[in-house]
């Protein structure tokens, strides 16, 4: 067996690091001990931002996005055109296209797709808010940006059928959009180029 | 009852180069062949040219590897359908590469491929001039490969999955989108057929996934018919002559009749029987509708009879000529012969027969593979070809 280096706490820091998306566990050390070595100016002030986060973080009660309050950053924005809601399978989603800055539209996070062969149904999805939150009117558009995946597809046409019958156009990302490209690794232009482009259902 | 196609207007457009006398573009050939730790072979490296190949040696020397390895620079898991695990020679310490520089339909192209390196399962890498390529299909921009191998000679007499396996090889030769919606529908079945065992499924959520299958469904359904109808436009004009069986062509099993209708309406009609059919299909266990139940119906054309009525012989020489009606039509459509890897491809025919055939193989405008255990039988290919002698998996000539 190989000899510790540290003691538990920092052994414990390192394991919860190698979890983050990015690091590995070579970095995460690398990580933890730059952290380590720079205890006031950085780990306790990330520490207290963390935290801070963690007993703020919620998942916003409108849209499904996270931040700290709720409704959301997004939602409570006032000079967003609310008649427009982007909807996105995750919130790296709702990042990305904000990164694009194409649209100043709303949005609504379905925190995954359909799929049968994961398990993951309709309850899963916060699909029933959407359809609330069109049913409570002022939604001229819906853009539904989903993945060209199966599910993303299914899933799309999931949210038109719940959706028959009510005052609201219904729009899909524009081709251009790599087949199960992830929306989160598209550049911003190729987002923005399929946002303009979409087309209606 | 089968529908037969009639001649598709694509075809017309694209009509061939041969028809009009205009000269073929420059030839695609491989220049050079590397493999590494390659089935049997840990190490070769051929210098090749413009010329055919014959492979001649014992049984078991590597002379199907060889092509094998031809049949890597296309998409897909090669002529064997191996897993690549399987590809990699025994005892090697890393996976397999392949290395070719082709004189490709864009012009010269180096591409490497292969699995050394790779360390999840079941991908393979390629490089197209030393750049790595997203995907495996770039291949089809450079060249087009096709074979003929002694496992398909039961085509006609087995399972009807072999057939349309063949069938939708031949179409993802012209249009490499239709992999992409084979896989997807599959994906999609798959969905229905887990969703139907539940207790009451979702009946809105079960219609999204069959909006999707019907969508997928229709349109791979469309590209097979297209690709048969142009397979018959071009067997009908007869350019082989009396020397193979020319073969008539029709699908059965999946919207037949159907063809000359809209995808929109076809769409719906399949979206009405994958809803009427739920309460069967879920005690099935699986969709008993859709494209994957096609099957390619084959008939000798002259003789009037179900191919797998046919002799061996007869059906080995059918399925010669289509392979080559497939090549000519890639040849019409690219612009560019693709290379054709006939394995063992001289066992089944007369001393007369090869000769046309090796014709014929020419007479396409790309290099072509061949195998066969004796040089002799290769004979009348004269200066035409490049023979070299394969043995425990090394190669000299
Ligand atoms: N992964 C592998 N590693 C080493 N040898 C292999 C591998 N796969 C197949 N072989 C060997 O390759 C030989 C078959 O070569 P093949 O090209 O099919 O022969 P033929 O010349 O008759 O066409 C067999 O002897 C087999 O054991
Ligand atoms: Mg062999
Ligand atoms: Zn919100």
């Amino acid at each position: 067996m190989a000899k510790r280096v540290t003691g538990p706490e920092i052994e414990k820091l390192i394991q919860l690091l190698a979890k983050v998306p990015g690091l590995g566990p070579r970095s995460a050390r690398r990580a933890a001990l730059h952290l380590v070595k720079k205890k006031d100016q950085l780990l306790g002030p990330l520490a207290d931002a963390m935290g801070e986060a963690h007993r703020k973080v919620r998942i916003c009660s409108c849209c499904g996005n996270v931040d700290t309050i709720d409704p959301c950053t997004v939602c409570s924005d006032e000079r967003r055109d609310r008649s427009v809601i982007i909807v996105v399978e995750d919130v790296s989603d709702l990042w990305a296209l904000e990164r694009a800055g194409a649209m100043n539209a709303a949005y609504h996070v379905l925190g995954g797709t359909l799929s049968p062969l994961d398990g993951v149904g309709p309850d899963d999805l916060n699909i029933k808010g959407l359809v609330q939150r069109v049913a409570n009117g002022g939604v001229r558009e819906l853009i539904i940006a989903v993945n060209a995946t199966v599910e993303g597809q299914t899933t799309a046409h999931y949210i038109t059928d719940q959706l028959e019958g009510m005052e609201v156009k219904i729009t899909r990302l524009a081709h251009g959009v790599p087949v199960g490209g992830e929306l989160d690794y598209l550049d911003e232009g190729t987002l923005a180029a399929a946002l303009r482009a979409r087309t209606s259902i | 009852m089968p529908f037969h196609l009639a001649l598709a207007p694509a075809f017309v457009l694209a009509a061939p180069n041969v028809e009009f006398g205009l000269p073929m573009p420059h030839k695609v050939f491989l220049n050079r062949l590397k493999l590494t730790e390659f089935r049997n072979y840990a190490a070769l490296s051929l210098e090749l040219d413009q010329r055919h190949v014959v492979l001649t040696g014992e049984n078991g020397a590597g002379k199907t590897n060889l092509m094998e390895a031809v049949s890597f620079l296309s998409p897909g898991r090669g002529l064997r359908r191996a897993a690549y695990a399987d590809v990699t020679r025994v005892g090697a310490s890393d996976g397999f590469s392949v290395f070719a520089a082709v004189e490709g339909m864009e012009g010269p192209v180096e591409i490497g491929t292969g699995t050394a390196g790779v360390t999840e399962g079941q991908s393979r890498r390629l490089r197209l001039n030393g750049t790595a390529a997203a995907s495996v299909d770039e291949l089809t921009d450079h060249l087009r490969v096709l074979w003929l191998t002694p496992s398909m000679d039961g085509l006609f007499t087995g399972p009807s999955s072999d057939r349309r396996r063949f069938l939708d090889r031949l179409v993802l030769s012209l249009d490499p989108e239709h992999g992409r919606r084979a896989s997807e529908f599959d994906r999609a079945m798959r969905s229905r057929n887990r969703l139907l065992t539940e207790f009451r499924p979702d009946p809105a959520w079960l219609t999204a996934i069959e909006r999707e299958m019907a969508g997928l469904g229709v349109s791979m359904a469309l590209a097979r018919q297209e690709m048969l109808g142009l397979l018959t436009a071009l067997v009908e004009r007869n350019v082989d002559g009396d020397v193979f069986p020319s073969a008539r062509l029709a699908l059965s099993g999946f919207l037949d009749d159907e063809g000359h209708r809209p995808a929109y309406d076809l769409e719906e009609q399949y979206l009405t029987m994958l809803r009427d059919g739920r309460p069967r299909d879920a005690a099935a266990g699986r969709t008993l509708d859709g494209p994957h139940r096609s099957d390619l119906l084959v008939r000798h054309r002259e003789k009037d009879m179900e191919a797998a009525r046919c002799s061996t012989g007869e059906q080995k020489a059918l399925l010669v000529g289509l392979v080559l009606a497939h090549a000519r039509l890639v040849g019409d459509m690219t612009g560019h012969a693709p290379i054709l890897l006939l394995d063992e491809i001289a066992a089944h025919l007369d001393i007369n027969r090869r000769a046309a055939l090796f014709d014929l193989v020419d007479g396409l405008g790309g290099q072509a593979f061949m195998t066969g255990t004796d040089q002799a039988m290769f004979e009348a290919l004269g200066d035409r070809g490049r023979f070299l002698t394969v043995s425990h998996g090394s190669v000299t000539g």
